[in-house]
């Protein structure tokens, strides 16, 4: 198997725990000096990072939450100029305010080469075509991959988002040999493929390296027989880089960290004291080595363990389990992060007060669809045709901009939606499996809405 | 080999380390760079142990070497070549150089260093019985080196080796550092000249009133923009890059 950077990946741990020290040194100097926020946070507690004697100790300093992030939009916790910022990222859904990363030219070469090795770990080299469908824009996913399979010299083919058809038919003659894509929409690819009649044995395929979205091992086992693909999993999230955080070798064993750039806690969510290695908890991340957006101690919200035993294919990295879901009441919809809170305020915006709502979340031949129930009056109920019509139409496209997709809107009477014993606002997630996202760094969002975007999906009677 | 862990040094009244840490790897030249006043110079005295540290760990080969003397640390394989040089002026080169190997027992084999040493290094020879002080930079710079070999370190320091010198013996000198390291000695080096540093070593770290700012290979921080505009001094090339 091969290792892209065995030097880093294979190092001992010893030498790792000076390394990740020095660099935590560092990082913790320069947002001392450059981030109003850190400096204000440090020396709340009094902190200086020079006084730091041993990697233990960045326990006793205050986490970073994804609050902190939307209250710093767009640039507030930038540690770098503006002219050294040479790209931006951005993703919405989970805040108020979206969230703004970015990178400086030194922060892009690194990411490459972090992409380069969970790429590498899945299986890719120089000889493959590597087709990415992920979504290329403002979200890390598809251009994170993309520079990464660039880096190993890899023919890529950045197809981005959507349209299946044409992505069967490049795949089958492009002869693609690794797939990105987010779990779900492989599995809809295999599907596509069945549909058409294309036999996946004919076609070139050899990985399929999956990110963005909760799965499970019954799909991977699916997805290799459908495919005829080794599938490996791949954990990334914009506020600390994107793709490339992590990723699972051949082995399917767990995702090897790159500790050398990231610092992984796992804390107990609810008092925030470090678990012990194996123990599952939320994920907490350092990053040690970026230049534009460095974050200390931040809640990922991820819930998963880490191993550090020796793994069979020489990494000496760490590795987390698959992530087993969220400590917040974040939902994961087609790879993007939404709080459910965040359509009530939505709802309040439109319509002047909060109306009761409930999120309904199903899935579909693979693919995720969100319904929102909102209660109107009765009189809007029974009597006011174009009102509701043009009320749904407003609260879908409000909606739609403040979460990152469009949901299908569903009035129902007063008293459908039950208030009691239920914990603000209503979610019902009627997935196969239920609350283990994955957070939307290095995610998908799969392009076609797959909602019409218009048409009155109004006032049915809920039981 | 060499591991620094968060350390504090004064320089007189003076906090010149205020946390540092860094490691060098057996067969590395590691850079140090940084203003005047950073506190290179201080972290090279820490190291060798002529200006201890207050607080933190200085390991070198799994040893705490801490708060050793400075020549027990020699004993343990690190010698310094201090900035100016500091030689004997009223020694010849030859008494300057058995100096060198005050530390060692095997006369039999410092001779056979010294032999060696005239072979490599002619202008050794050519001068040998002529008073040190009466030498030129240059060639004062190289008895140096040879004096601190003479110890058969496995780490040297060097502090500024190029300090004063002409552009053309600045290149002599960065040569005789790459061939050093071939021949297996690993280097912990500052200099003034923080690019022609930086082309000689594999990793550098920034130093910045005290503390370490910013470190990775020597290419990461040629490209760096502000290790360019703060230390490199952007758009021009000096004779020694060819």
């Amino acid at each position: 198997m091969r290792i892209w950077e065995s030097e880093y990946e294979c190092m001992s741990r010893d030498e790792l725990a000076q390394v990740q020290f020095e660099r935590l040194q560092s990082t913790l100097n320069r947002v001392y000096r450059n981030v109003a926020f850190y400096r204000k946070q440090f020396n709340a507690i009094n902190f200086e990072p020079g006084d730091m004697n041993d990697l233990s100790e960045l326990e006793a300093l205050p986490f970073t939450q994804s609050q902190d992030i939307s209250d710093a939009y767009p640039y507030d916790l930038f540690a770098v100029p503006l002219r050294e910022v040479v790209r931006v990222h951005s993703s919405s859904g989970a805040t108020a305010k979206p969230i703004v990363v970015g990178y400086t030219r030194q922060d892009l070469r690194s990411w490459s080469q972090l992409v380069a090795r969970v790429l590498t770990a899945g299986g890719v080299t120089a000889d493959d075509v590597i087709q990415v469908t992920l979504n290329y824009g403002l979200l890390t996913g598809g251009l994170g991959i993309h520079y990464g399979a660039e880096r190993i010299g890899a023919s890529v083919l950045p197809t981005s988002v959507g349209r299946t058809d044409r992505q069967v038919k490049i795949m089958q003659d492009y002869r693609t040999t690794a797939l990105v894509a987010t779990p779900s929409y492989a599995l809809v690819i295999a599907d596509r493929m069945e549909k058409m009649g294309i036999n996946p044995r004919t076609l070139s395929l050899k990985f399929a390296l999956l990110a963005g979205e909760p799965w499970t091992e019954a799909m991977r086992k699916d997805m290799e027989e459908r495919l005829y693909v080794k599938a490996t999993d791949n954990y990334g999230l914009s506020e600390i880089m994107g793709p490339g955080v992590s990723g699972e070798c051949l082995c399917q064993a767990g995702m090897h960290l790159n500790e050398d750039h990231f610092i992984a806690e796992v804390v107990d969510p609810a008092t925030g004291e470090r678990l012990e290695p194996g123990k599952v908890g939320e994920l907490i991340i350092t990053t040690i080595t970026k230049e534009a957006f460095p974050l200390v101690r931040y809640r990922t919200g991820d819930r998963c363990s880490l191993d550090y035993s020796p793994c069979a294919c020489g990494r000496t990295l760490a590795r987390m389990g698959r992530v087993l879901g969220r400590t917040d009441e974040v939902l994961i919809i087609k790879g993007v992060n939404i709080v459910p809170s965040r359509v009530g305020d939505i709802l309040e915006e439109v319509q002047g007060k909060r109306p009761a709502y409930q999120l309904l979340v199903e899935r579909e031949k693979n693919l995720d669809k969100l319904t929102v129930l909102v209660e109107v009056s009765e009189d809007l109920f029974f009597d006011k045709m174009r009102e509701q019509r043009a009320l749904v139409d407003t609260l879908r496209k409000e909606v739609a901009d403040g979460i990152g997709i469009t949901p299908r809107m569903l009035l129902v009477e007063p008293g459908t939606i039950r208030r009691e014993e239920e914990t603000t606002p209503g979610v019902l997630d009627r997935r196969r499996f239920a609350s283990q996202p994955y957070p939307d760094g290095g995610s998908c969002a799969l392009g076609d809405p797959s909602y019409p975007a218009s048409g009155l999906e109004g006032p049915q009677r809920k039981r | 080999m060499l591991r620094l862990k968060s350390v504090h040094t004064y320089y007189g009244k003076i906090h010149a380390l205020k946390g540092v840490s860094l490691h060098v790897n057996r067969g590395e030249i590691v850079t140090l760079i940084g203003a005047n006043g950073a506190g290179k110079t201080t972290l090279l005295r820490t190291v060798s142990g002529l200006t201890p540290a207050a607080r933190g760990n200085v390991d070198y080969n799994g040893q705490n070497i801490t708060r050793m003397q400075a020549e027990e640390i020699v004993r343990c394989g690190i010698s310094h070549v201090p900035e100016g040089r500091k030689l004997f002026a009223t020694l010849s080169v030859r008494d300057n150089l058995e100096m060198g190997a005050f530390v060692r027992r095997d006369r039999g084999e410092v001779r056979g260093d010294l032999r060696e040493f005239r072979r490599k290094f002619p202008i050794l020879s050519e001068r040998w019985h002529q008073m040190a002080g009466t030498l030129s930079g240059g060639e004062q710079q190289i008895v140096a080196i040879t004096r601190a070999l003479m110890a058969r370190p496995e780490l040297l320091i060097l502090d500024e080796p190029s300090m004063g010198l002409s552009p053309v013996l600045v290149k002599e000198i960065f040569k005789i550092i790459r061939r050093l390291r071939e021949e297996g000695t690993t280097i912990l080096l500052i200099e003034q000249n923080a690019r022609a540093a930086l082309h000689a070593a594999d990793r550098g770290y920034v130093l910045e009133t005290g503390r370490i700012i910013l470190q990775g290979t020597s290419q990461m921080l040629l490209e760096h923009n502000e290790v360019k505009r703060a230390y490199l001094g952007k758009g021009y090339r000096e004779v020694w890059e060819e």
